[in-house]
């Protein structure tokens, strides 16, 4: 057996809804005393039950699963799954309503920007702080300090207060920090979203090297999935407080981006969706329907019939159509154009197929873009939509695709001819 | 192979659970957080440090001339300055503890709400940094003391000036404890939070920092006034610090002897309830 650095078995978290109490002192006392002399609750609202006062509302629902030493964990889920309740609960910030934790080694958590960062300090001695805080000793960092400077590229600024620090300057340092400590599990949450790309970058190599060279533990919880890719060997899906799927990050990925009602669909209305403020609508996509499939998971080489339904206010404007095609992380892989579009006023429709012998075995999204360009190249926009979501499975003809690698992108190009 | 684990975190619902064991690990961080307060504190004033100086000076001042002459309440035998003073150093080390240690959780909910360690430290490093103010306030009343023993002003020191650490000590832990019942229960009840700062000046004209309990013939050792106002854990600390330096006054060790069970039983308290709350305060603060 691998040996474990955290596992978390059974665990649930309540919280009560509304007010926290009587609020008061006093509303506190007098519902206390009722109870004590088993009278009416004075401050029950009329028809409220003494014990369903407050609603409950599980943030984490009997939620267990193991994470091993040396691994990279990405935890996924949508906002109010569960991701940073869990990763509070392993910092030991609160205390789980039921279940136990165990953890094996100490525990550096970043789970916001600059904790514990003390504005009036000065650089220098908010890396002391903030080592401390985060478990350090005062030999301990002053072995680090150069290596933590350089690495925040922040050395010119280590005397100034951090209170006239930008943002970035503060993630950096900060991190810095926290990555240079010798705990043995390192939790980060949406720590990455601030730095510039290249810092991105460099805390990326650095949480590899962290993992792979020193053998420690890191736990990430992020919404940027390219993040979420390049840092996790693993990923645990949360939804709803429960876990949903627990295995490799290109799955869980996949798992967590189609996590709604448009899987397994052939007819995907978008009437009723969120539009790009540009979009002037007066073309409006109403939806688009796969006809003659019942699946939206496709062979490789499929060629899929589909019809797109629109709306429009008149019939004299030149009507363009493209269809950008999105990886599941939401990296577009490329553009198809749909030429003119010939329509009156009220509702139209256009037949297409989409060819998926350009597209490597894998999840897309596609967005649905109506659009006039004039000579000048300037375009109008009159409707965006993702409008479709398809499977492109393995087949017969996806022999040269068997060993993809993720570097050689999701397109596949029209094969070269020798001349 | 068996698994090794070194911490296990559990549920909410113990008694008293304290990481008492982490807090040694912990000297660092504590003396960082003192440096922080005393650092922060005193960032961009003009005058720094001298402030700690200036509030129990002026505090004297008001107190020797409304309390002391015009009042006549001050002392008798030793100038009403020192007298003043050396009580309104000790009752702000006191109080003070007691209205900073209040907001551990509330006024740290930022740190303690993303990172772990153990948060007995918070109100440690607050009670520690009170005393380097008291410290510059202690070295300015010695100024004064050594001026009033060579102008022969009646002041007589002795040897129970040894007791001041004790003392000192006692009031720090004191003004911890409640400091820290009060905390516990802001996490929950913001209506403290208003007591406190009304509530500690209240108890300043119930302990003998503005008078001296001793030249009022109600509060006479023996009565029964003098039984109950003895109670308040405050009164016989200040009393004998008054005694060591200034020679002014009663000793009564009966009535100290209750005030340090009375600064035990409190500081017990403070630590159960702080050890209560401090799990899950983060979901209702």
């Amino acid at each position: 057996m691998e040996e474990l650095a955290i596992k978390v078995e059974n665990v649930s978290k309540e919280y009560r809804l509304g007010a926290i109490g009587g609020a008061t002192l006093k509303g506190e006392i007098q519902s206390g005393l009722a109870k004590l002399l088993h009278k009416e609750d004075p401050n029950l609202k009329i028809g409220e039950k003494a014990h369903g006062k407050n609603e409950r509302f599980l943030a984490l629902d009997d939620l267990s699963f193991d994470i091993k030493k040396g691994e990279t964990v990405g935890i996924l889920g949508h906002n109010g799954a569960g991701k940073s309740t869990i990763l509070k609960l392993i910092c030991r910030v609160t205390a789980p309503t039921k279940g136990n934790i165990y953890l094996n080694g100490r525990i550096t958590s970043m789970l916001e920007v600059g904790t514990g960062f003390h504005p009036e300090l000065t650089g220098r001695e908010n890396v002391y702080l903030n080592g401390a805080i985060l478990g350090m000793s005062k030999a301990e960092i002053d072995k680090k300090f150069d290596e933590i400077v350089e690495f925040s590229e922040v050395g010119q600024f280590i005397d100034t207060p951090v209170k006239r620090y930008s943002s970035g300057m503060k993630v950096k340092l900060a991190f810095s920090v926290a990555s240079h400590l010798d705990s043995e599990i390192l939790i980060m949450d949406e720590v990455l979203a601030v730095g510039d790309i290249n810092f991105q970058n460099k805390c990326i190599n650095r949480m590899n090297k962290v993992a792979e060279k020193d053998g420690r533990t890191v736990v990430y919880v992020s919404h940027n999935m390219a993040t979420v890719k390049s840092l996790c060997q693993r990923c645990i899906v949360l939804g709803h407080g429960k876990k949903i799927f627990e295995g490799s990050t290109e799955e869980a990925i996949a798992v967590y981006m189609q996590n709604d009602e448009m899987d397994n669909a052939v007819f995907f209305d978008t009437s009723k969706a969120k539009r790009h403020p540009k979009c002037n609508k007066r073309h409006l996509l109403q939806n688009l329907h796969l006809y003659e499939t019942e699946t939206n998971k496709f062979s490789y080489g499929d060629v899929v019939p589909f019809r797109i339904e629109w709306n429009s206010e008149n019939d004299d404007e030149r009507l363009l159509m493209k269809m950008v095609i999105n990886g599941i992380d939401t990296t577009p892989v490329g553009v198809i154009f749909g030429g003119e579009l010939e329509h009156k006023k009220g509702v139209n429709t256009a037949e297409y197929k989409l060819d998926t012998s350009y597209l490597v075995p894998g999840k897309y999204t596609v967005d649905v873009i109506l659009y006039d360009q004039d000579q000048a190249g300037s375009v109008m926009f009159y409707d965006r939509a993702t409008a479709l979501r398809f499977d492109v499975e393995h087949g017969d003809k996806s022999e040269n695709l068997k060993h993809w690698f993720k570097d050689w992108g999701n397109a596949v190009l029209p094969c070269i001819e020798r001349i | 192979m068996e698994q090794k684990w070194t911490t296990i975190v559990k549920t909410e619902n113990k008694f008293f659970d304290m990481d008492i064991k982490g807090l040694k690990n912990c000297k660092d961080l504590i003396f960082l957080f003192v440096r922080r307060t005393f650092v922060a504190k005193y960032k961009q004033t003009v005058l720094g440090p001298a402030w700690a100086i200036i509030q129990p000076f002026f505090t004297t001042v008001v107190y020797s001339v409304f309390f002391g002459n015009i009042a006549g309440l001050g002392a008798s035998g030793v100038p009403n300055f020192i007298f003043y003073l050396s009580g309104t150093i000790v009752w702000t080390l006191f109080s003070s503890c007691l209205t900073e240690t209040s907001h551990t959780f509330t006024g740290n909910s930022a740190i303690l709400g993303k990172v772990y360690f153990p948060r007995l430290v918070m109100p440690i490093s607050t009670a520690i940094s009170q005393f380097i103010g008291f410290f510059i306030q202690f070295a300015f009343m010695l100024c004064f003391l050594v001026y009033y023993m060579i102008t022969d002003a009646g002041v007589s020191p002795n040897l129970y000036i040894l007791m001041t650490p004790v003392l000192l000590i006692q009031l720090a832990v004191l003004g911890m404890g409640f400091g820290m019942i009060i905390s516990s229960l802001t996490t929950k009840y913001r209506d403290l939070a208003m007591v406190v700062s009304f509530g500690v000046s209240l108890w300043s004209y119930c302990s003998p920092v503005a008078y001296d309990m001793f030249s009022r013939s109600q509060l006479a050792p023996g009565t029964l006034l003098y039984k109950i106002y003895m109670l308040n854990p405050v009164t016989p600390s200040i009393n004998i610090f008054r005694y060591a330096f200034l020679g002014t006054g009663e000793i009564d060790w009966m009535f100290y002897t209750i005030s340090c069970v009375t600064t035990v039983a409190v500081a017990l308290l403070g630590a159960v309830m702080f050890s209560k709350s401090e799990k899950t305060f983060m979901d209702t603060v």
